[in-house]
């Protein structure tokens, strides 16, 4: 029998989460290396085409370089000719199972928070992802900048339900 | 071949195997691209503390821990066996205005003169480094993703809610580079 916590699991894990595992199937953990192996093709991407570079990122926002505009305008493309595609032609995964998309619902949460994240982002030069290649880079001193955007995710979670959304 | 690799990528290069990580993921597990959960999820294994934000099957969303750490490795080869002899180029514009605030070494993709652990121990380090990595935390789980969630991912999906999003990015950035941190450099 399932306990109320798993059969609200979906909603809770989705709750102001964009990427949420829809598959139902379970695989032993190893399976996980897959998902490692793609996450070492975007980390040498973000290094290669200086993604995660400061210097980029400033340029980007004093529009001195079309760079980033092309980078992220070209995977949005991809990505979109993708997934039509997938839905189209109803592609399945590996496993056989059914993709499945959930329609994102609109709250004040996407201007607010966008707003702040776009602060930091120009401060740090880099999102989340791009955090993570600096640090492989060799730039040590990042895991505090990691460090600062967990606990800024913290409290966003313990401040929740007084935030306006 | 290895000379072609270690040349910086162009940016239609990068886009197209960026945009082609969100089919590779659907099909491969029905995974949904995004990178800032993860910040999530590490708050939720490490230190959940009854908060209903953090009390989920986080084990369920592992995949998301696995692909980061796959970012990492990827920080790793590319920099120990991919990298470029040559300098970082920067446009002129931007080398002069850094310069005014003893910004000089462009040699690195992450300047050492702002974020080291030197920097620290200074007003200007603590702001970038601390005060920096608080909001893309606190402002991506608040907007419910990041570049890749919203602006890659969601667009991909034609999702509007996340058109908005990106929209809002772009702004704080816009703010922040041309109007707040000039200050936060000359301090």
């Amino acid at each position: 029998m399932k306990t109320k916590q798993e059969e609200t699991d979906f909603e809770v894990r989705s709750l102001d989460t964009m990427c949420v595992n829809e598959s139902e199937l379970v695989h032993p953990w190893w399976y996980n290396f897959k998902y490692a192996a793609v996450g070492v093709i975007f980390g040498i991407v973000f290094i290669k085409a200086e993604i995660i570079s400061w210097f980029r990122i400033q340029e980007m926002f004093k529009l001195q370089s079309f760079h980033m505009y092309g980078v992220i305008g070209t995977a949005v493309v991809v990505g979109a000719i993708s997934v039509f595609l997938i839905k189209k032609l109803k592609i399945k995964t590996v496993h056989g199972e059914e993709i499945t998309f959930t329609n994102k619902k609109f709250n004040k949460g996407q201007i607010y928070g966008g707003l702040i994240f776009g602060l930091g982002w120009a401060i740090t030069g880099a999102c989340p992802g791009p955090l993570f290649a600096q640090l492989g880079s060799g730039s040590l001193a990042v895991i505090v900048v990691i460090a600062s955007a967990m606990s800024g995710t913290w409290i966003y979670g313990k401040f929740r339900e007084q935030l306006p959304h | 071949m290895i000379e072609t690799l270690t040349q910086p990528w162009p940016w239609y290069v990068a886009g197209a195997i960026i945009g082609l990580i969100v089919p590779t993921l659907l099909i491969l597990g029905n995974k949904h691209f995004g990178i800032s959960a993860n910040l999530r999820h590490m708050c939720a294994a490490c230190f959940p503390s009854n908060i209903p934000f953090f009390n989920y099957d986080w084990k369920k969303e592992s995949w998301n821990l696995f692909f980061i750490g796959g970012i990492l490795v990827g920080g790793i080869i590319s920099t120990q066996y991919l990298s470029s002899p040559d300098p970082v180029i920067i446009h002129p514009d931007l080398a002069k205005d850094l310069t005014q605030f003893g910004i000089t070494d462009f040699s690195g993709l992450v300047p050492v003169q702002l974020f080291s652990f030197d920097q620290l121990f200074t007003l200007r380090g603590l702001i970038m480094m601390v005060g920096g990595g608080f909001l893309v935390g606190f402002g991506t789980r608040y907007a419910g993703g990041c570049t890749s969630g919203h602006a890659i991912m969601g667009l991909s999906d034609l999702q509007w809610p996340s058109l908005v999003a990106t929209i809002s990015f772009m702004i704080g950035g816009f703010l922040m580079t041309n109007l707040i941190l000039p200050y936060i450099l000359a301090l």
